[in-house]
């Protein structure tokens, strides 16, 4: 069996009394696109942002291609390949669409310890920010302030800035949240030509795309993993459907 | 919005009045004939307070990178800025009058101390981070007021200015007027370039969102202290042109009221736009003149004067300015 | 070193601590409730003293001076809430920084306007003069004994009615999250002129009480003002627990540190140097403490929003 690109062992995180993360064990394959899905209050953000490195863990461990990075900071695990996206958005609202993927680009490539020249202008970042900006439908809204964009725009630029860092796996926290019909058909168009180039962990409440393009689900109930496997078995599983997807499936 | 518009973001500057272009053009014009308007007034002191306005417009440079471009609030800068001229009063006093020498020491003491306190507050945020770095400042002002062999709380008188491999270059009045204009023309230049870079463009970014800056991999405290440590030595800079000026240094340079005017100076123009403190500054310093020349109680007009400016004037000078334009083309 | 000289010594850092509580307990609440810094709140502590004296003057009576000052401070305080205040608090804490200090400007030179900038004194009512035999050989100022009891007692009273009052639980509610307060229908407005009116007046009362013993000048709460920051800083913004703790902590770390400072130096050094760098030092200590607590606890070590 081939190494997962991401494991988690035993992953539990409390707050106060309050059990958020409860014995998560969990893995990602390489390639593949891995779900999580379950009722609000579930912990699935806390889950990410244990993974991202935003929150530590109480208890257990976080392994990322073969490495132990439970006690390294966001900023290390983002240079090891870690991109995530936000489930409230968070970009730069001031910089223009482009520079906000620009930055990205900029943090993976050569020293940004230097303090003359024209960032803005170097087309070695620019170009690659592009080539992201055009992969989520965005080519012709490089140049408006990132906090003009629409939600939904503003939606596939978090998903830009992830791709603009190259990253070994992405972790998508409701991406499709807020987001209205056509721009949610719109971002499960891209994350399907996105499959199989790089790993992905999926948060989402949108049960049809998430069924549309998990190769596997996992459901979270109350800081626990309740069931595992392959979309039809999950779909199917009487647990599931009795916690979560009896109301949604409706 | 508190900040300055933001620099050289293309959806910005897109249509808009190369304003933001020409505004320094014209300032530095303004400061550059300020000799010849003062030769032909035959006012002498105009040239000292213009000197005055250029030295602590670089220190309010320095403050505006960390505030407008960093969104850190410090408030103990004018330390810096005192260090930098007990650097210059402390070699003179030991017959240590170049150029050359007193000011690299200068920048780099403070430069040094910027690094030092700037690894201790930069672990902190908010009014805990304005509050630290107000600390430090107090602690570099009570320790400069116990230097009893450097004057203490009296401080100390340079007899002469530094010399430049010997030769009186700043001696002149008119001459160390245009030695503060470079200084001050070259710190503007040098702000300029640090924001658009590679690195400014880190820097601001971690104004707007540090969270997200760290999750595509920045380290948001080494550009932070990196900014702090560059702030840090441009406040040296300052403190040696201030020296070599009054030729005289004092604890009171470093005094935590010092570092609140210099505060007001960089918000009365308008933060996170470089020029607007300058402006600010020269605004600051020139109403200070002119009111306390109309009455002893001058202050009772500039207090609630600043308060004011804060409550009504958002964007200070500049943004009142914009606004002013953009309603003046409406129409 | 003797004993006397530390029970005296540690008497003195008690008195300055308390002060600087009731200095400070209005300032934390202000900012924990209102979020709002506010930099003016030292020359509240100056128009206490400058009120007392003019009503002394008036009455002849320290007590009816205190009360009428009091009162006088509350009604200022208010003023300066409604005029400028008011319009401040959902700006950023930069503007609150500029506007009060705007405002400590133009009370410092309005005082020069309206009692002169000579110093003033206010005399300690004749009962409460002198002083106390504490121990064979050792005499203690009686009103510096009734400052630390007064400000025991004010102490006291503030936590009785922070912990047992509906009003003290909305004003704990509110520093711990005030947006939330107001969205269970509580009026906001309301409660923010009760914190800012009752920190005026502990500021002013502080200011009465130790006019006797300083002189009453144009700037004199400028010092006491930082030193209150630092006090709410490290206590922890918005819990009075903390200024308190935190206070008497400044006071006596700084009152003894700057006696037994030199004396401390010379266990390691020469004398010579340790009668420069030694009041140096003395100085620097309570920022040294507060750099120290900040590192360790970037929030100080009571923090009302529990970060």
């Amino acid at each position: 069996m081939t190494e997962p690109v991401l494991r988690l062992d035993a992953l539990r995180k409390n707050f106060g009394g309050l059990v958020v993360t409860d014995h998560v064990t969990f893995d990602v394959a390489p390639g593949e696109l891995h779900a999580i899905i379950g009722p609000n209050g579930a912990g699935k953000t806390t889950l990410i942002n244990q993974i991202s490195g935003l929150l530590a863990p109480d208890a257990g461990r976080v392994v990322f291609a073969g490495r132990d990075i439970t006690a390294l900071p966001m900023h290390t695990r983002a240079q090891l390949g870690l991109a995530r996206s936000f489930q409230i958005t968070s970009i730069l609202p001031a910089f223009s669409a482009l520079e906000n993927v620009a930055l990205a680009v900029q943090a993976r490539t050569g020293s940004s310890f230097r303090f003359f020249g024209r960032a803005a202008r170097e087309e070695a970042l620019n170009e690659p920010a592009m080539a992201a900006l055009a992969a989520v439908g965005l080519a012709d809204r490089g140049d408006v302030a990132a906090g003009q964009l629409s939600h939904g725009e503003k939606r596939a630029l978090e998903l830009a800035i992830a791709l603009a860092m190259e990253p070994r796996l992405l972790l998508l926290d409701e991406p499709m949240a807020g987001t209205g019909h056509e721009e949610a058909e719109r971002l499960v168009a891209v994350l399907r030509r996105l499959k199989g180039r790089f790993p992905m962990v999926l948060v989402e409440h949108d049960m049809t795309a998430v069924f549309a393009l998990a190769d596997r689900i996992s459901v979270l109930i109350y800081g626990r993993i309740i069931a595992s496997g392959a979309p039809d078995a999950v779909r199917s599983d009487p647990q599931v459907i009795a916690a979560y997807l009896g109301d949604e499936m409706e | 919005m508190l900040y300055g518009p933001a620099p050289a973001s293309p959806a910005e500057t897109a249509g808009s009045v190369p304003a933001r272009a020409v505004a320094p053009v014209v300032i530095f014009l303004a400061f550059a004939l300020v000799p010849l308007a003062a030769a032909v007034a035959a006012e002498t002191y105009l040239l000292s307070l213009f000197t005055r306005v250029m030295i602590f417009a670089i220190a309010a440079l320095a403050l505006d990178l960390v505030v407008g471009y960093g969104a850190l609030v410090s408030f103990g800068h004018a330390a810096f800025v005192g260090l930098g001229a007990y650097a210059v009063g402390i070699l003179a006093a030991h017959g240590i009058n170049e150029v050359l020498v007193s000011l690299p020491v200068a920048l780099a003491v403070a430069a040094a101390f910027a690094f030092v306190t700037g690894i201790v507050c930069l672990r902190t945020k908010g009014v805990y981070f304005i509050m630290i770095t107000l600390a430090f400042g107090q602690m570099a002002y009570f320790t400069a007021s116990s230097l009893a062999p450097y004057g203490g709380d009296d401080g100390l008188t340079i007899r002469l200015r530094n010399t430049l491999l010997g030769l009186d270059v700043l001696r002149n009045e008119r001459a160390f007027y245009y030695v503060a204009f470079t200084c001050l023309l070259g710190a503007y230049l040098l702000c300029r370039a640090l924001v658009a870079s590679r690195f400014g463009r880190v820097f601001r970014g971690a104004r707007e969102n540090p969270t997200r800056m760290e999750a595509i991999g920045f380290e948001v405290y080494r550009y932070q202290l990196a900014g702090y440590v560059i702030s840090g030595a441009l406040g040296g800079l300052s403190g040696f042109l201030l020296a070599n000026a009054t030729e005289f240094v004092s604890p009171a340079y470093m005094s935590w009221q010092r570092s609140g005017e210099l505060i007001i100076m960089v918000i009365f123009g308008g933060l996170g736009t470089l020029y607007g403190a300058i402006i600010g500054t020269a605004a600051f310093l020139l109403v200070e003149e002119w009111l306390s020349g109309l009455t002893e109680h001058w202050k009772v007009i500039f207090g609630p004067l600043l308060v004011l400016v804060v409550v009504f004037a958002r964007g200070g000078l500049i943004g009142v300015a914009e606004r002013l334009t953009r309603r003046l083309r409406r129409d | 070193m003797s004993t006397a000289l530390l029970l005296v010594q540690t008497l003195n850092g008690l008195q300055l601590g308390v002060l600087l509580f009731l200095i400070a307990a209005g300032l934390t609440l202000v900012f924990g409730v209102m979020d709002f810094i506010n930099l003016a709140h030292g020359v509240q502590y100056m128009l206490g003293a400058y009120l007392a004296v003019t009503f002394y003057a008036m009455t002849d009576s320290f007590f009816l001076a205190l009360t009428l000052a009091l009162a006088a401070a509350l009604v200022v305080g208010l003023v300066l809430e409604f005029v400028v205040f008011r319009h401040l608090y959902d700006r950023d804490h930069l503007d609150h920084v500029i506007a009060t200090f705007g405002i400590i400007i133009f009370l410092n030179q309005g005082v020069k306007l309206v009692w002169g900038a000579a110093p003033l004194s206010l005399p300690i009512p004749d009962a409460l003069a002198g002083s106390v035999v504490l121990m064979p050989g050792l005499l203690y100022p009686v009103w510096r004994l009734v400052i630390i009891g007064s400000g025991l007692v004010v102490a006291l009273l503030l936590y009785c009615l922070v912990s047992y009052t509906r009003v003290g639980m909305l004003v704990r509610a509110g520093a711990t999250n005030a947006p939330m307060v107001s969205a269970l229908g509580v009026d906001i407005r309301r409660l923010f002129m009760i914190v800012f009116g009752f920190g005026a007046m502990l500021a002013a009362f502080a200011g009465v009480m130790i006019a006797p013993i300083l002189s009453v000048e144009p700037g004199m709460g400028d010092t006491i003002l930082i030193l209150a920051f630092v006090v709410i800083v490290i206590g922890g913004i918005g819990s009075i627990r903390g200024a308190f703790v935190a206070a008497l902590l400044i006071g006596l770390v700084d009152t003894l540190g700057r006696s037994f400072a030199v004396d401390i130096l010379r266990l390691v050094m020469a004398p010579s140097p340790a009668r420069t760098v030694g009041p140096a030092i003395a100085s620097m200590l309570i920022y040294l403490l507060m750099a120290v607590v900040l590192y360790v606890r970037p929030t100080g070590l009571f923090p009302a929003k529990g970060r």
